[in-house]
């Protein structure tokens, strides 16, 4: 098969005649020759709100979804929804991208188009319930007038719309165009939970035959006849820039057509992909550090340490915490944690293609997570204004956060690389995984000081914490993301106090997979569970004690306790962990048994996992994203650190010393799913924060070594 | 000019004999199903069939694939692909996708020697193929139904 079918099926479902509910559909103007292999559904202008559904004559119905799809399952996710309140078929539902606009396809807890902090089900719930009904309600009104029946007496199943007394029956298809001219209530009705058919089944995901068959189209894979392949030569140093570059052996590369600086390094354009990256391997560029980053990670620690008990930013105080500790009789324990920078790398790089139109406007094709962000910023570097620039968001090797980054910093790359040209060739802008690794964004560097106090009746009475690091969201004051987890301590104790520190560094930060709670969810579950175990206390009826005021996280606990059957026997050389964390509105209870692997590092034999995220839209992506999730989370807790060397030179490039988690190092993974009639809340990233300290939690209780710098690995064979 | 046989056609390139493999199939070739990862053969998202066994086609450049016979995702077949493409799909292995054609061509090349693979064998085969989605547990289950299946 080659790319030339899969264009063909692609544009003919899409380019389908059909209804469109709510917004009206511009010519595809995509020349037949200059584009191979682009998903369509990028490209239309919208008109109106509820424009989230559309149904061809087909009978498909095609969900246009405002979030990305990079394997988190919005694209199944949204679509169950509205074929709930459509009551459609599933085997008829599609998605799509929508196009971008931050206004009709705004995240509704953002206040602009963007994915992320798992809110994709959990904004677009009562929204896309309500699109859904509309649509229902159209395509009733349309049967109802074709047949001259009452609409009262019509109904839906399955796809099928019936009515009973005259025995007529159609599909969606033949009554879609005339549903298109009906008045959509202004409030349609909405369905009781009780009568869901598709919400909470193990429906099959919408995405998986075309990325089981290589047929599924990325950023990466879109050419376009005489397309530009074109890379960037970055430092290796952050804050670095270009001093002065040689690029006479670069240009002797076959296939390279020209090398120009901008504003990230210098950028190696050619004729296809291998001489773009040959030719940047021949230039020699000298970098001007006078600006760099040039501390080492060891000095960052140490002077990090140095504002611990310095005036910080106060983000909890209840009680008194140094009369707390200071009372007769207590006693208490300090511990230090050290977390290492991270990066998220996605399968698929950074890149972005860029086509300009005869009329000088331009499509842009990428993973785009915030595409309003990305269509400013790019018409900005171009020079054009915003209406000119289309954004055409495709599918995505993944992101875990990577691909969301306000100001777009990689679209200003990407852009500025293009707009060096003359714009005359289509390009493709791709980043190595060298630059990835290499690229900053990471999970920052964090810094906690922990004190616990414990009274003689073996009661953690206080508790005082402090996080050194930079604050992602760039802020002066208390950044809440730097202590979310902490600040807000499910635990009842009656002394607490968090404080934070922002630093500041030229390594830009980024939010990576549950943002805070990667780092206050280690530093808070192992640290609890330390001073459980001190007091004498079972790590999960010692946290139930704690946990009365919060029903949520003990339902997680209860379950994977029932479902680990905690508290039976542990095969000899085994240890087992615990860990609840409450993350984006989800609460998520995970139990591990490890045991002492061969190389001396802990090894995983099995996760059970409980989580409770309210109504459960689709159990399959669910279990899914814990699955994920814990094996995400997992590797970054064995294996992985972006370190700064001598001079601030970063160490790791790729994935031979930025590890990530393999097969044999998975473990078995047992998903339950607390049933609920709570509103949704979301499941990509909170399978991700437990896991790390109940690993830890059970290596301390298996070695008595606490954990108190990540990753294991690194610290383990030092 | 170097001559091989693509998905069982004859093909030639006479570009930069240096050039991988995997930039030939994505770049000249437009088969785009084979991902490039890391470059370095760790990864395992450009992984193809190469005569008959799995090769990384990053770090293989096209001047050793002369006389050979390359088969990727697009042209995959035979019981063992058909075995896997059906377990994968009515298990939703995939996430965000990206490195599953490569994870496919090292489980079909595995059934394709070892019909019936214990844990071991599919650590062993698969270990070469990273999934940053982590969906390692379903690849496993995967493989294992698939092998069932042919058994059947």
């Amino acid at each position: 098969m080659t790319i030339h079918t899969i264009k063909s099926t692609r544009r003919s479902f899409l380019a389908g005649a059909g209804l469109v509910i709510g917004f009206t559909l511009a010519p595809k103007v995509f020349s037949a020759n200059a584009l191979e292999g682009v998903q369509a559904g990028g490209a239309e202008t919208l008109s109106a709100m509820n424009a989230f559904v559309k149904i061809g004559a087909d009978d498909t119905v095609t969900v246009l979804s405002k979030h990305i799809e990079f394997g988190q399952g919005p694209f199944t996710g949204l679509a169950t929804i509205v074929a709930e309140e459509l009551d459609a078929d599933w085997s008829q539902m599609r998605a799509v991208h929508s196009p971008a606009d931050d206004k009709v396809y705004a995240n509704l807890m953002f206040g602009l188009q963007g994915t992320g902090g798992s809110t994709a089900i959990a904004n677009s719930y009562d929204q896309l319930r309500k699109a859904g009904a509309t649509a229902r309600a159209m395509l009733v009104a349309a049967a109802a007038a074709e047949w001259n029946v009452p609409a009262s007496e019509i109904t839906v199943s399955k796809g099928r719309i019936m009515h009973a007394g005259s025995g007529k029956e159609s599909g969606f298809g033949a009554l879609a165009a005339k549903a298109a001219t009906q008045t959509p209530p202004a409030e349609p009705k909405l369905k009781d939970p009780k009568d869901f058919v598709l919400i909470g089944k193990e429906l099959p995901k919408l995405d998986t035959l075309s990325k089981t068959n290589g047929t599924a189209v990325y950023t990466l894979d879109i050419t376009a006849d005489n397309m530009l392949y074109a890379v960037v030569e970055h430092p290796a140093h952050f804050g670095a820039t270009v001093k002065s570059f040689d690029d006479s052996e670069a240009r002797k590369v076959a296939g390279v057509v020209d090398i120009k600086q901008v504003p990230q390094g210098v950028a190696v354009y050619a004729d296809n992909t291998f001489a773009a990256l040959k030719g940047r391997a021949a230039l020699k560029v000298e970098w001007d550090l006078s600006k760099a980053e040039t501390r080492s990670s060891d000095q960052l620690t140490a002077d990090y340490a140095k504002l611990f008990g310095e005036k910080g930013l106060q983000a909890t105080h209840n009680g008194d915490v140094d009369k707390a500790f200071g009372a007769a009789g207590v006693q208490s324990l300090e511990a230090t944690i050290v977390f290492p920078f991270l990066a998220h790398a996605p399968m698929e790089p950074l890149d972005a293609v860029f086509i300009k139109r005869p009329d000088g406007s331009v499509d842009v094709y990428n993973g785009a997570q915030f595409p309003g962000m990305d269509k400013n910023t790019a018409a900005k570097v171009l020079g054009l204004d915003s209406s000119k620039v289309r954004i055409n968001t495709q599918i995505t090797g993944g992101s875990f956060g990577r691909k969301a980054q306000f100001g777009s910093p990689y679209m200003q790359e990407a852009a500025a690389v293009f707009g060096a040209t003359d714009g005359t060739r289509p390009l493709k802008h791709m980043w190595t995984r060298e630059d990835d690794i290499r690229g900053g964004y990471y999970r920052p560097m964090y810094v906690h000081k922990m004190r616990g106090a414990m009274d003689a009746n073996g009661q953690i009475v206080g508790w005082d914490q402090t996080i050194v690091g930079q604050s992602i969201m760039g802020k002066a004051d208390l950044d809440d993301s730097s202590v979310e987890g902490a600040s807000d301590l499910p635990y009842t104790i009656p002394n607490l106090r968090v404080i934070s520190h922002n630093t500041k560094l030229e390594v830009p930060p980024l939010w990576w997979r549950s943002v805070g709670h990667t780092h206050t969810g280690f530093a808070v579950e192992t640290f609890v569970d330390e001073l459980l175990q001190k007091v004498g206390k079972d790590p999960v009826e010692g946290r139930l004690a704690l946990l009365q005021k919060e029903p949520r996280h003990t339902g997680t606990l209860k379950k994977v306790a029932e479902m680990a059957n905690w508290g039976s026997p542990i095969p000899e050389g085994r240890q087992r962990g615990v860990a609840v964390v409450k993350s984006f509105g989800s609460y998520v209870a995970q139990i591990v048994e490890i045991s002492l692997g061969e190389d001396g590092t802990p090894r995983v034999h099995k996760v059970w996992c409980a989580v409770d995220c309210g109504i459960a839209v689709n159990p399959n992506v669910i279990a899914a994203q814990m699955e994920g999730g814990i094996g995400y989370g997992l590797g970054a807790v064995l294996f992985d650190a972006i370190t700064l060397g001598e001079g601030g030179k970063i160490v790791q490039s790729n994935f031979h010393d930025y590890r990530s988690l393999r097969i044999n190092e998975m473990p078995a993974v047992e998903v339950a799913i607390i049933p609920s009639t709570e509103k949704p809340t979301g499941v990509g990233e909170p399978g991700v924060p437990p896991v790390g300290p109940a690993v830890a939690n059970a290596w301390r209780r298996l070695t008595n070594n606490p954990v108190r710098q990540l990753p294991l690995v690194n610290v383990l064979s030092a | 000019m170097i001559t091989f046989k693509l998905n069982g056609q004859q093909r030639t390139f006479d570009g930069d004999p240096e050039t991988p493999l995997l930039w030939v199939l994505r770049d000249f070739e437009k088969l785009t199903g084979t991902k490039y990862g890391c470059g370095i053969a760790q990864c395992g998202a450009c992984t193809v069939h190469m005569d008959g066994t799995t090769r990384r086609s990053c770090i293989t450049p096209i001047s050793t694939v002369d006389g050979s016979e390359i088969v990727t995702i697009e042209g995959i077949e035979g019981k063992e692909a058909e075995a896997i493409h059906k377990a994968w799909v009515a298990i939703d292995v995939p996430q965000c996708g990206y490195c599953q054609s490569g994870q496919i061509m090292s489980a079909v090349a595995l059934l394709q020697v070892t019909p019936k693979p214990t844990d071991d064998d599919i650590d062993g085969a698969m270990a070469g193929n990273i999934c940053r989605c982590a969906t390692y547990h379903r690849i496993r289950q995967a493989i294992h139904d698939a092998a069932d299946t042919m058994e059947g």
